[in-house]
């Protein structure tokens, strides 16, 4: 099984191409250790189920940059139907990334739906998002990267990790303050 | 006197037609503008509202499909310059506008007040990261509702909503549906507050069943 603190960063890559939405949990420490607490990342600390429709709204505001959602399996797993709503719209500039470790770390290790039968590439199939990739294996990172970064409609990767605790980044858990220091930088960016 | 006072009212009276004449040329949102009640026969104040609503800048409108929107809703499908964003639930319209926010632009979410029971988690993401937020909510459960299953959260729907601190401001006229979006859109956008703006079923009518 694939280790989160070197896969996420190999299928990343150079975190400044994109604007970044971090799921609560692991996939926010994710975030962190890559990028430090930069402005161009706004990561949950709550409101669980809300990263990729997060990503939706910022996608289409903002159709010349990269929207990247990185976010984990139980989060992703409690707003599914937000796949459906991405998939009507399929902006081409947003890419969700699901670290798919099977279980929800932060509560006691419980197993998710994912380690119990569920399949999230099959269920973004079905919302219709075209472009998918599971990846499980060393092999498959560059692939993975690529796609990230393709053009041409939204894309959905599952990243399957083994189960075990993210590396230490420093989490930022004040969202005004993240959400000025998004707004500014996108505004002295123009 | 009298000739002068027969002068001023013929001029009052040219007045009064060139500017019925004007209001039936222009869209509904100028013709509030120039004073024309919005709401008889001949006016829509839905088609008012969202004539508002994009002049006020906003470019994304998420909605749970119903009834009461339905004009609102047609009227985005229809618009190539705006975003219509159907939903599977509400709570995804509260994400969407949070993400809307940090890219800039404006978003509104159109739902039926069932629909604010499915937001209110999400709605801690409103408060966590002071983000602007607009909902208008047509009303069940309330003002004549024929349907027992919609009281529930009819009723509820009000004080959950400020329970999250969303501003609640609930329209049962017409004549008031502008003035009110007007203010609502001023306290979100230029105060970053919540806002909830509730179409009572007096305004949208209740439905019999």
């Amino acid at each position: 099984m694939l280790d989160r603190a070197e896969a996420v960063p190999a299928l990343i890559g150079r975190h400044e191409d994109f604007l970044i939405i971090a799921g609560l949990g692991g996939t926010a420490s994710d975030v962190a250790a890559i990028t430090g607490d930069a402005a161009s990342v706004y990561s949950l600390g709550g409101a669980m189920g809300a990263a990729c429709m997060m990503g939706l709204g910022l996608a289409l505001a903002r159709p010349k940059e990269r929207v990247l959602v990185v976010t984990g399996d139980g989060e992703l797993l409690m707003n599914v139907g937000a796949l459906a709503t991405i998939a009507v719209r399929d902006p081409a500039n947003l890419a969700i990334l699901c670290v798919d470790n099977g279980h929800y770390g932060e509560t006691g290790w419980q197993k998710s739906h994912t380690s119990l039968g569920t399949d999230l590439e099959k269920i973004a199939i079905g919302c219709g998002i075209r472009q998918t990739r599971t990846v499980s294996s060393n092999a498959e990172l560059a692939e993975g990267a690529r796609l990230l970064r393709a053009g041409n409609g939204t894309r959905f990767i599952v990243l399957r990790v083994a189960a075990g605790e993210p590396p230490p980044g420093k989490r930022n858990f004040d969202g005004s303050l993240m959400r000025d220091r998004f707004r500014a930088a996108l505004a002295r960016a123009q | 006197m009298a000739l002068l006072d027969s002068v001023r009212n013929g001029a009052r009276a040219i007045l009064r037609t060139r500017s019925a004449a004007l209001a039936r040329r222009c869209t509904p949102y100028a013709a509030f503008l120039m004073g024309r009640a919005v709401g008889n026969d001949t006016t829509r104040w839905q088609d008012a509202l969202y004539e508002l609503l994009r002049h006020k800048g906003i470019t994304q409108f998420a909605y749970v499909p119903d009834a009461g929107h339905s004009i609102l809703i047609d009227r985005a499908l229809a618009d190539k310059d705006v975003h219509a964003i159907p939903l599977t639930t509400e709570e995804e319209g509260v994400a969407l506008i949070a993400g809307a926010d940090l890219g800039g632009a404006r978003a509104v979410l159109l739902m039926q007040s069932s629909g604010v029971g499915n937001c209110i988690n999400m709605l801690s993401l409103i408060k966590a990261g002071r983000f602007p937020f607009l909902t208008f909510v047509s009303m069940r459960g309330d003002f004549g509702e024929g349907n027992p299953w919609q009281f529930g959260m009819g009723q509820a729907t009000a004080p959950v909503l400020e329970a999250m601190g969303v501003i609640c401001l609930r329209i049962e006229h017409a004549q008031d549906v502008l003035s009110t979006a007007s203010a609502a859109l001023t306290m979100a956008f230029k105060s970053g507050q919540a806002v909830a703006v509730l179409l009572s079923q007096k305004l949208i009518g209740a439905k019999p069943f």
